[in-house]
């Protein structure tokens, strides 16, 4: 049994609750330590990711308790690579925040912001259904907290739509975890998809209809159509799109006899939508954070499509896909924020104003970043997309994807040139307007994580190896199953 | 490793790297950065020399490399007769138009950020022709898209040249879009991306029912990119950018792109009728109406724009045609366009230089101020109109050779010489315009600038390039005849047919289309002024950008409508999307399985309390929505159906649950009556009728559907896992009460997380709240006056009696909870309760001052011993929150049990209290920091 598997969940729950205790000291310690505790957390996802790399799942009962009474958290390469993505875009970030001075204008920002860690790492690296729902109520709350940082009437109502769409989605999570629980009578994942294998027919309506309740409730978390409704004023998470793969994957995979594949044709369509509207949002958006996030949730319903492709290779480039869009989706959120401080007034509204200062920098970056996102080469978004449609090729609806796709990428391209052009080109003589500098700090943060769409295409080929193998342990469900259910528990000795 | 074994990339690669280079050269001199481009051209030319050899050896140089192998994406580059061809014009005229662009940009325009453009895109054009593989072809394909969106936008201070830019980028864009789909397929048809096997699988190709897909959709990014019919109209507004660019991307790259894939993927897709009617039909169109368009352009770069897209127009024809010696006779005229039309783009930058103006009616009798240029111009139009003696009467001798040929085929082809040669007297008439226009007819009319000779450095490359239409024209076989042999065998893939370059033919059929031309071109000039009169009543408005602006409007309106449509920022929307969504999915699973809803097991009978119960819940829920405006009543109403709910838990044996329930319940209806306070105590209509029954709708079939699924469970037997923890509870988890050793002990994890939930809650509501102060109403919802006595004596006495009563019992419940029901949540919030009391009874400040404890403390205190007790058991080599218990004698007490669960449980119970208390002060404090009331009271 190794401690390595807990520690991304517990070392973010340690950190929120020292900088809770560090509360009085000034806020140059905290950022310290927060800072300290992610660098920590990026060095343990490293390790997390090598020790992976062998293949085998590392399960970690968790009270000492055997599968399926106790609650595992199961080390595998998918949740390897979710923990290191989450470090990595954490210290971003981080490093944006302290920069900016963001964490001045409310209270508990780095517990808030630790905890949403635990949130995530714990989403990602639990084995349980309900443990599942637990993480995503930590990572709904800590989220609220953040999104409601700073106050401002915008952030209160988008705040409160987030928060009860959310408790909408929590509730229907539970309906469907009981139902699934009244249905087989377990919790544990493993165990789960072991009994609905097993499940006599007559029970098979009852868990349909519960994974599909689940999957709406993803879907909502993922943003998926007709669910997104909230995420412009909010933001979107890629820990829902990992969650259907881990969930539904395993519980309705080849091995589910007629229940297997239960999700998929809904994942698909619904990715497909989204994507259609996504895009046309796209380009209706009013300013550049609102288009911004709507790309976003672009790249999700990407990903969606992927998952509900289900074809060879198609999980590999859905998680290929998957790193890109994380990665760089985060990177234009905050060259979005950056840019509307170089407005001034004008913050990020769709008008034209008196050129940014180093505009011509600030303008190549984001070109970058766009070109990166709208998924044009030479970045790493096109190569995601290629290696998606490639495995789609032997898909019945392959041209209604190949024309949602490319059709839907040649407007984020419609949309993105616009954007840049009134941004950087269609700039009115300046007057005497008091804008700042972009931070130094700041940008090597977006500037380093936009390195990695350069990265990606570089090293194309092993990265996409690593998201093979990903995909082939994630697709093992028999391996997964024996070994979180055959892991033995520690021995105790008998106390005197 | 031989450096010729990785030339081909590094000839690619090194325009990018030139780039960056030059942006930083520009830094130190202006025209530091021109050198750099210069130098970098150079150097690509000469790696890609050495390997020209083998090429006129007939072989085919193919370097490639792994790069995403699984998806058939290869880091591959192969340089065959027809690569080496656009390579070298790529190349060649690259060189001149970097010599030309350094006299042309003026003082304020910045030389950096030109030539590192004009390298990228270099790059980006010798990657689409060096490519082996189909995928990466595409990258650079979409790049010179990029790069020439650059270049067109480089002075980004005009209009025209923004819009030219994103109108280029979104059509050759979206060309390239489906192109990616066309060779997607393709390469899964043939199972290979490299060119290689593609070229050598014609005949499958043809086969396959896709082939009619992937025909189109190539032939869309070809077709896009090439400037051809229906999307010619981008070209012309590209002309926005600076004259050199024109130069480059419009006579030997960027619209040559297109081309180029024609003559690439000839072998693979030619030879079927469907190629031979997209191919030609578009050619022909787009030659005629490139044609006809160029006559009546007053802009010289317009004029020069049409003129391009109809000789693009030619080209696409011939190679429509679908014979070997047509794609003989289009390679060649790729040649002889790209010298003749990138001299007479650098003539038309030169007289706009150094006069100020584009415009032909100002333009006239330029001869005696720039007679150098002026004979430049006259050679390299003459080779444009097919003069002989000049390339272009070759190329198009071969073309009307190839037209007349292709008539024979079928009835009505007979139409395909007449247009070609109505084509030819247009582009006789508009060449003559461009020389008669500007160096004769007259004095000019008030330039802008009195015009000179240009720079001699700046005529250099017009020289050289008209000095090769000469060379070309007069002596074919001693110039351009290897290039072209090899050129065509690449094309081709096999052993070139038999042609002719040779001057005389005798009187031909084509040489009779050629002087007919020449004739009736000059005559058609003559009368042009009437021809401009009519075309300006009539056609002039044609436009297919309006079309397009058209279209780009209505999508940008669709978006809008759609996006309004579904994001209203209406959380109720939202909501009710979500609710439905639920339904369908929930209906949907059943329907699929084709299952009964409910299971066999025999339903228990209803006992009368039960019976009351229900009833009783389900009016109290009606009630609190009815009265829902009246926030108060409503709230009270909650109350009783938190209340029943507890006994629903009394009545199936869960007194834990029944306890949290209660204490919950309390808790939350302080919360919310502390809220309530400064909220006004009714709330209007909000919402129309029609919405109401909507979500009075919703709300009845989402009622029923829960309660199907709940039957749907209940219905069947059930065999949990429960048995084990039953089992296991006492003996290995030291309790006797199953429920809190499960919360404590076997899923500790859920219970950490949750009071890590409860921790946010309370930090959320005081980070929310902190530094916001609320007026407090002063008068209560009759208009009284709240009564002065904030504090009544009565309850202050009461509650401080009941605070040990209340500590004493949490402790009590917390103590037994292992074993009884209880546990460190119900006493958390039982302790809570107590001093939230003393807190309403006796004022924040009167409690602060005696009970000065920061909760967040508390909270973070319990966080830490919480999770401290399950660090400790892995200090011990236990998995985290593994528990243990002893038991231990006590004097007195007697035997007695310590699990290491009840430190766990003691975490639990601090982040309650702390929770709690957090979030009630801080809501309490809101109105206490309000000024107003304070200064009322005193």
């Amino acid at each position: 049994m190794m401690s390595l598997t807990i520690t991304p969940v517990l070392l973010p729950l340690i950190a929120g609750f020292s900088l809770l205790l560090l509360r009085q000291q000034s806020l140059a310690v905290q950022r310290l330590f927060s800072l300290g505790f992610i660098l920590a957390l990026v060095m343990i996802a490293l390790n997390l990711v090598s020790t992976a790399a062998s293949g085998e799942h590392q399960v970690y009962l968790a009270g000492n308790w055997m599968a399926p009474f106790g609650i595992v958290f199961v080390l595998d390469q998918l949740s390897a690579l979710m923990v290191l993505l989450t470090a990595l875009l954490a210290l971003a970030a981080m490093t944006y925040t302290i920069a900016h001075k963001i964490d001045e204008l409310g209270a508990h920002f780095h517990v808030l912001f630790q905890l949403q860690l635990f949130g995530l790492n714990g989403a990602f690296m639990t084995g349980d259904v309900f443990n599942l729902f637990v993480f995503f109520e930590v990572l709904l709350l800590a989220s609220y907290g953040l999104l409601l940082h700073g106050g401002g009437r915008l952030r209160t109502k988008a705040g409160l739509h987030y928060v009860v769409i959310n408790l909408i989605g929590s509730t229907l999570f539970l309906f469907a975890v009981g139902a699934l629980y009244g249905a087989v009578g377990t919790l544990n994942l493993a165990d789960m998809a072991d009994k609905i294998a097993q499940a006599p027919e007559e029970r098979h309506g009852l868990i349909a209809s519960a994974g599909l309740l689940l999957l709406i409730v993803f879907g909502l978390k993922a943003a998926m159509f007709p669910l997104y409704l909230w995420l412009p004023a909010a933001y979107s998470q890629t820990s829902a799109p990992v969650a259907i793969i881990r969930v539904h994957g395993t519980l309705f995979g080849e091995a589910a006899g007629p229940l297997a594949y239960l999700h998929i044709d809904w994942v698909l369509v619904s990715g497909l939508i989204t994507l259609v509207l996504a895009a046309l949002a796209v380009i209706a958006a009013k300013g550049l954070r609102e288009q911004v996030a709507y790309l976003v949730l672009a790249s999700v319903a990407t990903l969606l499509i992927g998952i509900g492709l289900n074809r060879d290779g198609s999980l590999a480039a859905t998680l290929f896909y998957l790193v890109h869009s994380t990665l760089i989706a985060a990177a234009l959120f905050l060259l979005a924020d950056t840019i509307s401080r170089g407005r001034g007034d004008f913050a990020d509204k769709f008008v034209s104003a008196p050129a940014i200062p180093q505009a011509i920098f600030i303008g190549a970056v984001f070109m970058f970043a766009a070109i990166a996102m709208t998924g044009m080469p030479p970045l790493s978004g096109f190569f995601g997309k290629l290696a998606l449609l490639n495995s789609a090729l032997t898909h019945p609806w392959i041209f209604t994807i190949f024309a949602v796709v490319l059709l839907s990428s040649l407007l984020l391209i419609i949309a993105m040139a616009r954007a840049g052009s009134l941004l950087f080109y269609r700039t009115q003589p300046t007057t005497e307007s008091v804008t700042t500098p972009p931070n130094r700090l700041a940008l090597s943060a977006v500037l380093a994580l936009l390195s990695v769409a350069a990265l990606m295409v570089v090293f194309a080929n092993p990265m996409h190896e690593w998201t093979q193998s990903i995909a082939q342990q994630q697709l093992a469900h028999s391996t997964y199953l024996n070994a979180v259910l055959s892991t033995p528990v520690i021995t105790r000795e008998v106390s005197p | 490793m031989n450096w010729l074994d990785i030339n081909l990339p590094l000839v690619v690669l090194i325009p990018f790297a030139g780039a960056a280079l030059a942006a930083w050269a520009a830094r130190f001199h202006r025209v530091a950065a021109a050198w750099t481009a210069g130098g970098v051209a150079l150097l690509s030319l000469a790696l890609l020399l050495p390997s020209a050899i083998d090429t006129f050896a007939g072989e085919t140089l193919i370097q490639s490399w792994a790069w995403m192998p699984s998806i058939g994406l290869w880091f591959a580059f192969r340089l065959d007769g027809l690569a080496l061809l656009f390579a070298l014009l790529i190349l060649v005229i690259g060189l001149l138009v970097i010599l030309y662009a350094r006299y042309y940009l003026s003082a304020k325009d910045s030389m950096g950020r030109f030539f590192a453009y004009l390298l990228m895109f270099m790059g980006s054009m010798l990657g689409i022709v060096l490519s082996e593989n189909l995928l990466q072809l595409i990258v650079f394909w979409e790049l010179t898209s990029l790069t020439s969106f650059l270049l067109i936008s480089y002075w980004q201070h005009r209009k025209d040249a923004r819009e030219g830019a994103r109108m280029a980028l979104a059509i050759t864009g979206a060309g390239g879009l489906a192109m990616l789909g066309g060779v997607l397929l393709l390469g899964h048809v043939v199972g290979s991306y490299q060119l290689t096997d593609v070229l050598a699988s014609g005949e499958l190709i043809q086969q396959h029912p896709l082939y009619t897909v992937i025909l189109v959709l190539i032939l869309l990014g070809v077709f896009t990119k090439s400037a051809q019919f229906p999307f010619h109209f981008w070209l012309p507004h590209a002309m926005a950018a600076p004259t050199p660019v024109s130069a480059y991307l419009h006579s030997a790259t960027m619209v040559k792109a297109g081309i180029f894939m024609l003559a690439r993927l000839f072998p693979a897709l030619s030879g079927t009728i469907e190629w031979n009617l997209l191919v030609g039909g578009a050619g022909l169109a787009t030659l005629l109406i490139g044609a006809y368009t160029a006559l009546f352009k007053h802009d010289l770069k317009g004029l020069l724009a049409y003129s391009t897209i109809s000789h693009l127009g030619l080209i696409t024809l011939l190679f429509g045609f679908g014979t070997p010696l047509a794609a003989v006779a289009a390679i060649f005229h790729i040649i002889n366009h790209a010298t003749f039309k990138a001299s007479l783009f650098m003539v038309a930058g030169i007289i706009d230089h150094e006069t100020g103006t584009r415009d032909m009616r100002k333009l006239n009798g330029l001869l005696k101020y720039m007679p150098h240029t002026a004979l430049l111009a006259m050679i390299a139009s003459a080779a444009m109109a097919g003069v002989p003696l000049l390339n272009g009467f070759l190329s198009k001798e071969m073309f009307f050779e190839q037209a007349v040929s292709a008539s024979d085929a079928q009835g009505w082809t007979w139409l395909v010489p007449v247009l070609v040669t109505i084509a030819a007297i247009f582009s006789v008439a508009y060449s003559l315009r461009f020389i008669h226009d500007v160096f004769f007819n007259g004095e000019p009319i008030d330039l802008p600038k009195t015009p000179h000779e240009p720079p001699r450095f700046m005529k250099i490359p017009v020289d050289l390039l008209v000095l090769i239409c000469l060379a070309v024209g007069m002596l074919p076989m001693f110039t351009v005849a290897p290039i072209l042999a090899v050129a065509v065998a690449g094309t081709l893939q096999t052993t070139p047919p038999e042609y002719s370059l040779a001057l005389w033919h005798g009187f031909t059929l084509p040489l009779w289309m050629s002087i007919i031309a020449l004739v009736l071109g000059v005559a058609l000039y003559t009368v042009r002024q009437r021809l401009f009169d009519w075309h300006e009543r009539t056609l002039h408005h044609w436009d297919a950008r309006v079309i397009f602006n058209a279209l780009l409007n209505g999508l940008i309106k669709t978006a809008h409508k759609v996006s309004r449509r579904f994001d209203q920022g209406s959380l109720q929307n939202a909501s009710a999307w979500i609710v439905v969504a639920a339904l369908v999915a929930g209906g949907w699973g059943f329907w699929l399985s084709q299952q009964p809803l409910l299971g066999d097991r025999v339903l228990l009978d209803i006992d009368p309390v039960s019976l009351l119960m229900g009833v009783l819940l389900i009016v109290a829920s009606v009630l609190t929505a009815l009265w829902h405006r009246q926030r108060l009543v409503s709230l009270i109403i909650l109350g009783v159906v938190g209340l029943i709910v507890s006994l629903i838990f009394v009545k199936f044996s869960a007194p834990d649950l029944a306890l949290t329930q209660l204490s919950v319940e309390v808790v939350t209806i302080v919360l919310m009556l502390l809220a309530l306070y400064y909220l006004p105590q009714t709330t209007p209509k909000e919402s129309a009728s029609p919405r109401q029954w909507r979500d009075l709708a919703l709300a009845l079939v989402s009622g029923i559907a829960v309660t199907l699924l709940t039957m749907s469970v209940l219905s069947r037997d059930f065999v949990p896992i429960s048995d084990f923890f039953l089992a296991k509870a006492l003996p290995e988890g030291g309790g006797t009460n199953v429920v809190n050793v499960i919360l404590v002990d076997f899923r500790g994890i859920d219970t950490l997380g949750e009071i890590v939930v409860l921790a946010l809650a309370g930090l959320g509501v005081y980070a929310m709240l902190k530094g916001m102060s609320l007026p407090a109403p002063s008068h209560d919802i009759n208009g009284l006056a709240w009564h002065t006595d904030k504090h009544s004596p009565i309850m202050q006495t009461l509650t401080r009696l009941l605070l040990p009563l209340t500590l004493l019992i949490a402790v009590y419940i917390f103590l037994r909870g292992h074993n009884l029901p209880g546990g460190g949540f119900i006493a958390g919030l039982i302790a809570a309760i107590a001093l939230i009391v003393q807190y309403l009874a006796n004022g924040i400040v009167w409690t602060r001052e005696r009970l000065p404890v920061d909760m967040h403390k508390v909270v973070g205190v319990g966080l830490l011993i919480a999770t401290g007790t399950g660090l400790v058991a892995m200090g011990i080599n236990f998995p985290f929150l593994t528990s243990t218990f002893t038991h231990l004698h006590w004097p007195i007490v007697g035997e007695f049990e310590v699990a290491s669960a009840i430190a766990f449980d003691l975490g639990v119970f601090l982040v309650v209290v702390g929770s709690t208390v957090i979030a009630l002060v801080r809501l309490g404090e809101l109105s206490h920091s309000a000024p107003n009331i304070t200064a009322e009271k005193q």
